[in-house]
């Protein structure tokens, strides 16, 4: 789960991690008095889930209230565009407004997962402000890593390595040092499992303060967050996604026109694939899950055939401890209730496969039925590529 | 021949008494595994279709000599399960259960570390060696003994891969589901090892998806020397970056991390990777020279 920079900033503050003085609205007029209260001069942010923001416009310097609320006004409702966007953009509804801080030096903080390791990572790096990925790209060596077990936190002398690293001295050394080790705690403490400062910032007075701060949340872990979980904004998801989830589907929306029904996530992105090697493309990635029940099927159908862009449906379950004739029953329930529009081609395998295909049959409904992956995806995209 | 389970696995089933544990239980019984024992704190000195089941694993193990563990125990205390079975000594832990916290996993890693116990899973079908045992959700009747080892981080994606392996007339020695979380206890290169060993063994097929290095070390394994053929297939060609694909595991994240890149390391390590899943069967029955 993804949250807002200044949610995150929150967090991060609440386990000592020192971060800009700064307000979160959803109107411009209000700028003007907390710009008022931060001295004047302030930075008004964008707070969108996507990265590339100041490249994009979404992050501005105002040296007074007045323009404070001019700039505020610019970003709010603005369709923001980035790298990680689409060109479709994501619509502004919140900024923050902070104080402006004056830059000494800009550096990298961030902890990730490190899945051969089997444990979190702290990485710090002197190129703040650039992505993590590139500098692995182009200094590698510049990348400082300590491995850290969470129950235990990061050690004082992990820290003092990645401070002296940086080649940090007096009171910027003290103060990084807390921080590094309130930022490892915050990762351990809220199942995070994306922690990032960049840049963390060195100010003139040789302050350090977290400038940008993002993190994600491990969605497994969610049951034992409710302060987490009430942060999420659902105006960030994409709206079928939201509908899946709510169905507990593992639903993901693309860009193509044959819709899919796979129970499996390995099952499902391989479904993915073959329509794309056959010259079609997906419109999504759903899993309905392995057992595939009839009211999972019938949600499932329903969010599929919301989608406008699709043209054909692709099912493809294998009938596992699930016997394949209840889930013919399932789809042909749905299918009739739904009024399906749209050629649907069916491909099932596994436990009592026969009698499934004779259900599907028998039905009176027109699915086109397919024995092997390769023949179900051909015929999708035939039928797609027809409407 | 067969790698980690056989005729004389005896297995305690960690959750018993839920509604998931009795139903898989009963069809791993079916199948003939031997199910010794269950496990269910305050249910002990019950009886579920004549098995015993005890308050704790090290009971069950003491009263039972089992030495496999199969584990359906919800979430939020799945991680405590396979502490609890790593504790008691059982050698081999197999864990079904989707949607244990990664930082619970990292915990349970640590507690593997320098112990006697291997674990399979989580977030797995588990493990069969047709026609001598199966500890796990897998459906039976698709498997055909043979010397086709089988490893793979997806479920239903494996039934689809052994379904076409025994209708090409290829058995299979043992198959094992590594899971799909991105914290794990046996990893492709432990499973291929095993196979590399195993003299009833005698080709290899691997599926894996988006996500961590774990397919590029098994490819630095076959790299150095396989002596079999490996046959293989990259979920996830068509995930758009940063999404996570149902699998906790299954997100590309790095760059490093996505099937094309995955399957160009594998092929340079002389594996034979497939473009779709529809060719496995058909491949390996093709490089083992059967057609």
């Amino acid at each position: 789960m993804k949250v807002h920079e200044y949610q995150a900033k929150q967090i991060l503050a609440r386990y000592g991690v020192a971060v800009p003085r700064g307000e979160v609205i959803d109107n411009a007029a209000a700028a003007a008095a907390i710009a008022e209260r931060l001295g004047g001069r302030v930075v008004i942010k964008a707070q969108v889930h996507a990265g590339g923001r100041g490249k994009a416009g979404g992050v501005k310097l105002a040296s007074s209230p007045t323009e404070a609320v001019a700039v505020a006004s610019r970003i709010l409702g603005m369709r923001l565009v980035s790298k990680q966007t689409g060109s479709e953009g994501r619509l502004v509804q919140k900024v923050l407004v902070e104080e402006a801080v004056a830059i000494a030096r800009e550096l990298y903080l961030g902890v990730v997962l490190d899945r051969a390791a089997g444990l979190p990572v702290m990485m710090a790096s002197r190129f703040g402000g650039m992505e993590i990925e590139e500098v692995a790209a182009e200094h590698p060596e510049a990348i400082l890593k300590e491995w850290f077990d969470p129950s235990q936190g990061l050690r004082p002398y992990q820290a003092r390595k990645l401070a002296f690293g940086l080649g940090l001295a007096g009171e910027t050394l003290k103060q990084f040092l807390r921080l590094v080790e309130a930022l490892a705690r915050a990762y351990a403490d809220t199942d995070a499992s994306l922690a990032e400062i960049n840049p963390l910032l060195v100010t003139g007075e040789g302050a350090v303060l977290a400038l940008d701060a993002k993190m994600t949340f491990d969605d497994n872990a969610l049951f034992r967050h409710s302060d987490i979980v009430a942060m999420r904004d659902l105006a960030e998801e994409d709206p079928y996604e939201v509908e899946a989830s709510r169905h507990d589907l593992n639903y993901i929306k693309l860009d193509g026109s044959i819709g899919c029904m796979v129970n499996g996530a390995g099952l499902a992105m391989a479904t993915m694939d073959i329509i794309k090697h056959h010259g079609g493309a997906p419109a999504n990635f759903l899993d309905v899950g392995g057992g595939a029940s009839q009211p999972r099927v019938e949600s499932a159908f329903r969010i599929l055939l919301s989608d406008p862009a699709v043209k054909a449906v692709m099912i493809n379950i294998f009938g596992g401890i699930v016997r394949c004739d209840m889930i013919a029953a399932g789809v042909v329930t749905a299918a009739r209730k739904l009024q399906v529009k749209v050629p649907i081609v069916v491909r099932l395998q596994g436990t009592n496969v026969e009698e499934g295909k004779r259900i599907l049959a028998e039905s009176g409904l027109t699915l086109l039925p397919a024995d092997t992956m390769a023949e179900a995806a051909q015929k999708a995209v035939a039928a797609a590529q027809a409407a | 021949m067969a790698i980690w389970v056989n005729e004389s696995t005896r297995v305690v089933v960690q959750g018993l008494t839920g509604k998931e544990g009795q139903f898989h239980a009963s069809k791993c019984r079916e199948y003939g595994t031997k199910v010794v024992a269950g496990v269910t704190p305050g249910k002990g000195g019950l009886e579920v279709d004549g098995v015993p089941v005890f308050n704790t694993v090290a009971e069950a193990r003491a009263a039972t000599a089992c030495n496999a563990s199969l584990i359906f125990v919800p979430p939020p205390s799945a991680a405590d399960a396979i502490m609890e079975a790593v504790d008691a000594g059982v050698e081999l832990v197999v864990c079904i259960t989707e949607g244990i916290p990664a930082r619970d996993m990292i915990a349970v890693k640590r507690s593997l570390a320098g112990s006697r116990s291997r674990l399979i899973g989580p977030n797995c079908p588990g493990i069969i060696s047709p026609g001598k045992a199966k500890l796990g959700i897998m459906p039976a009747h698709i498997h055909r003994e043979g010397g086709i080892g089988v490893v793979s981080r997806s479920g239903t994606l494996t039934y689809e891969a052994v379904d076409q392996l025994t209708k090409q007339d290829l058995g299979q020695s043992t198959c094992v589901g590594i899971g799909g979380d991105p914290v794990n206890g046996t990893s492709f290169v432990d499973v291929l090892a095993a196979f590399r060993d195993d003299p009833g063994t005698k080709g290899v097929v691997m599926i894996g998806e988006i996500g961590g290095a774990a397919e590029e070390d098994a490819a630095a394994l076959v790299a150095a020397g396989y002596g079999k053929p490996v046959v293989a297939f990259i979920a996830g060609q068509t995930a758009p970056p940063g999404r996570r694909m149902g699998h906790a595991g299954a997100i590309i994240a790095g760059g490093k991390d996505t099937a094309a890149e995955k399957m160009a390391v594998l092929e340079a390590a002389g594996i034979h990777v497939v473009a779709t899943p529809a060719e496995i069967g058909a491949t390996m029955a093709r490089v083992l020279g059967r057609v």
